[in-house]
């Protein structure tokens, strides 16, 4: 509710034209300000957001490279050579697995850390802290020391397998191995994230429904599964979608994993389509990477297509 | 703020014009040149891919240049030529002075407007000094200078003289040299190793360093002299994928790629006995694995010793503000006494052939290297130097062929396979 400013006092317009101007101004401030004070935001958006995706949708249009400045419109043939090339796919391929394979069992381990937080424990922001900071650490620099972890000769991982009779394995080398290795390291990172997300939202559900099942005999994992987990779907659905965009996202782990490789190592096994553009574009082959890069936003919208479907099919009914 | 009582003004004004007195005092920028001192200070950027050991050259530069600081920046090898076509095309970010190696130098040769013409910076006298090929590899193509060369990468085989032993090969580096006359030889006396099954220990690194090897020792490798893509169709290039293979197939690799940190491990722990050696990587080896001190020495490589292996010109971009002081630099960075530093302190081997004849360079041996006349392998390889012709996107080649070589290594794809999707790649290098 606005307040009101203190009334001054009121001044007779003397000629028709001078009432004029005072109710233009009057009615362009409350019309027209609230447009002004969004303005900013609607600039910056247009500059860095909607500018930069127009323009991407240009170059993917032509065969513009960056070491020359002739630019020849070929219209979609850069998508047409896209949709038959087998790098291509195999990104795509390889972003699903690597975001499966490092989405799946974070949340669920995820929720199963909430749940395990979620009751009265001493200590609990140290728990809460700690699970936290594997998520401020460098990108980077987590990447380059799993990659000594998963070093092939010397790698801690292989020398504890090596414990119970399993061969040094070759984690870089093969693509199931080395979707495994980059997955734990998303998963390393984020799950402590989620898990205080879920514990949030534990933590708003009304503790007589726990009680009442307590009565009615249900043991501790039926109670999660029967009530918890229904009742935070909301957040279980908004944590999916971050982890689809993030997972989406994916480039610093495969392009330094081992060693630095834009082609995600020799046989593509680990390249992500943000990889796999990152490749084009430091061949400075713009066209081909803004085709791509349109291509992985019709990926996006199929897959926000895909979680709305679900969520408006389950999320009606919240309790 | 409260209000200023009139016994605090006098103390804070005074303050005030003691410092505006002290600093009028200090500047001194309207006084004449005579005193040689020039005014304005100046900042120059130095555009590296690996630690070039210019520090103490920088302090030398300062002497003379009181006013001018020199950053220096390093990026990742590859990141820091692709970064510098960015900067070339959007107009800003280059350095005032930048290193292009030599795989990389017919990329930016042509870009003569992109870069300032030393020789209008008097670095035109340079020429007396310098190697034939290696002036005019930093010549445009209508002949104006924009990068003189520091090094080149004259090449041999250094080589583990414990695991040799440990494999009953002989030890002295003349005899070892006399081992491998050729890259089959070099292979068979790889079986031989592996035979003896020395602990943890394979022939060679990775594949990679041997098929670029033998590709740099053929008259035309990956380009010809018009700059067409024939890596294809050369047949020595196919004979050195051929032998690479081979060797690959015979369980001579270590399946180590090259500097990075399993490589360093590597080279600390002995897992490969022989690595074929550019004159710069020698300082390489020193840097990554300085326990193995005293356990190295160097042989002539096989093949005759013809190929030149990387090398570097430094050129200064026209985003710099700065061409005289950059020019300057430059000539103090490849002068004939800072390359005879550089060699004897990083294993930087000269352009400039009067050098070596220097007795400082041929009677240099190379503690690391179990006192290796380093001096003299390098300058006898590098008067034997052949040099090829490098196209301008020799980078990406060598990158197709390196992982298709993996590729093999990693028993992921058969030879045959793996060299067909090696040209398909070729043919997306524009």
């Amino acid at each position: 509710m606005a307040t009101r400013a203190p009334d001054r006092p009121t001044v007779v317009p003397r000629h028709r034209s001078e009432r004029f101007s005072r109710q233009l101004a009057h009615r362009l401030d409350v019309k027209a300000s609230p447009y002004a004070y969004v303005m900013p935001f609607l600039l910056v958006f247009c500059a860095f957001g909607l500018f930069p995706l127009v323009y991407t949708a240009w170059v993917s249009l032509h065969d513009w490279t960056l070491l020359s400045d002739v630019h020849k419109f070929v219209g979609l043939d850069n998508f047409a050579f896209l949709l038959g090339d087998d790098y291509f796919w195999n990104a795509t391929f390889n972003t699903v697995s690597i975001g499966l394979v490092s989405t799946v069992p974070q949340l669920l381990l995820a929720i199963w850390l909430a749940h395990l937080l979620n009751r009265p424990l001493r200590a609990q922001t140290l728990f809460r802290v700690t699970l936290l900071l594997p998520n401020v650490t460098s990108v980077v620099a987590v990447v380059v020391i799993f990659s000594q972890l998963f070093g092939r000769d010397y790698g801690l991982i292989n020398w504890v397998l090596s414990w119970f009779g399993v061969g040094a394995i070759d984690w870089n080398a093969g693509t199931a191995s080395s979707h495994v290795a980059i997955s734990t390291m998303i998963m390393w990172r984020w799950t402590g994230y989620n898990a205080l997300i879920f514990l949030a939202a534990m933590q708003a559900v009304p503790r007589d429904l726990y009680e009442a099942a307590t009565i009615d005999g249900a043991s501790g994992f039926t109670q999660l599964r029967k009530i918890t987990i229904p009742m935070i779907k909301p957040t279980i659905v908004f944590v999916v979608i971050t982890s689809t965009i993030g997972a989406m996202q994916v480039v610093a782990e495969p392009l330094l994993f081992g060693t630095y490789s834009p082609t995600g190592g020799p046989d593509r096994q680990y390249q992500t389509l943000s990889l796999f553009i990152y490749e084009n574009f430091a061949k400075l082959d713009f066209g081909y990477a803004s085709a791509i890069s349109w291509m992985m936003f019709v990926f996006i919208v199929i897959a926000a297509g895909i979680n709305y479907l679900l969520t408006r099919r389950s999320g009606g009914n919240l309790t | 703020m409260g209000k200023l009582r009139p016994g605090r003004i006098a103390p804070m004004l005074a303050a005030a014009l003691l410092a505006a007195s002290v600093a009028a005092c200090g500047g001194g920028s309207d006084e004449p040149a005579a005193s040689g001192q020039p005014a304005e200070k100046i900042k120059l950027t130095v555009g590296l891919f690996s630690d070039f050991h210019f520090a103490p050259l920088y302090e030398e530069f300062k002497k003379t240049h009181p006013n001018v600081e020199i950053v220096e920046r390093r990026a990742q090898f590859n990141d820091h030529h692709k970064n510098l076509t960015t900067q070339l095309a959007t107009g800003a970010g280059a350095a005032d002075v930048v290193a292009v190696e030599a795989g990389y130098i017919a990329t930016f040769t042509p870009l003569a407007d992109k870069f300032y013409d030393l020789g209008q910076y008097g670095l035109g006298k340079r020429q007396a000094d310098y190697l034939d090929w290696k002036w005019s590899q930093g010549l445009s193509p209508d002949g104006k200078l924009l990068g003189l060369g520091t090094d080149i990468g004259g090449t041999a085989m250094c080589y583990r003289t414990d695991l040799f032993k440990a494999a009953g090969l002989p030890t002295n580096r003349d005899e070892v040299s006399k081992l491998w006359p050729t890259w089959e030889d070099y292979a068979r006396v790889g079986q031989q190793f592996m035979a003896a099954k020395v602990k943890n220990a394979k022939w060679f690194d990775g594949p990679g360093e041997n098929f670029r090897a033998m590709v740099d020792q053929a008259p035309v490798g990956f380009y010809d002299e018009q700059n067409n893509l024939v890596a294809g169709t050369n047949p020595d290039v196919k004979k050195a994928w051929d032998l690479s293979v081979q060797m690959l197939q015979a369980d001579e690799s270590a399946k180590l790629a090259a500097f990075s940190p399993p490589w360093n491990t590597g080279l600390t722990k002995g897992s490969f006995a022989t690595i074929v050696c550019p004159s710069w990587k020698t300082g390489s080896i020193k840097d990554a694995a300085p326990t193995t001190a005293g356990k190295w020495d160097v042989a002539a490589v096989p093949g005759g010793g013809g190929g030149n292996q990387g090398g570097t010109h430094l050129m200064a971009p026209k985003q710099g503000k700065h061409p005289k002081e950059a020019a300057e630099l430059i000539d103090l960075l490849t002068s004939k006494d800072n390359q005879l530093k550089l060699f004897t302190d990083a294993g930087a081997l000269p352009s400039i052939p009067a050098l070596y004849d220097d007795p400082a360079i041929t009677g240099f041996t190379n503690p690391f290297f179990n006192d290796a006349p380093t001096g003299k392998i390098f300058t006898d390889a590098a008067k034997a130097l052949k040099p090829q012709h490098v196209g301008p996107k020799a980078g990406d080649v060598l990158t197709a062929f390196g992982n298709a070589l993996q590729r093999v290594e990693q028993g992921k794809q058969q030879p045959d396979a793996a060299w067909q999707q090696a040209l398909q790649d070729l043919d997306r290098i524009k």
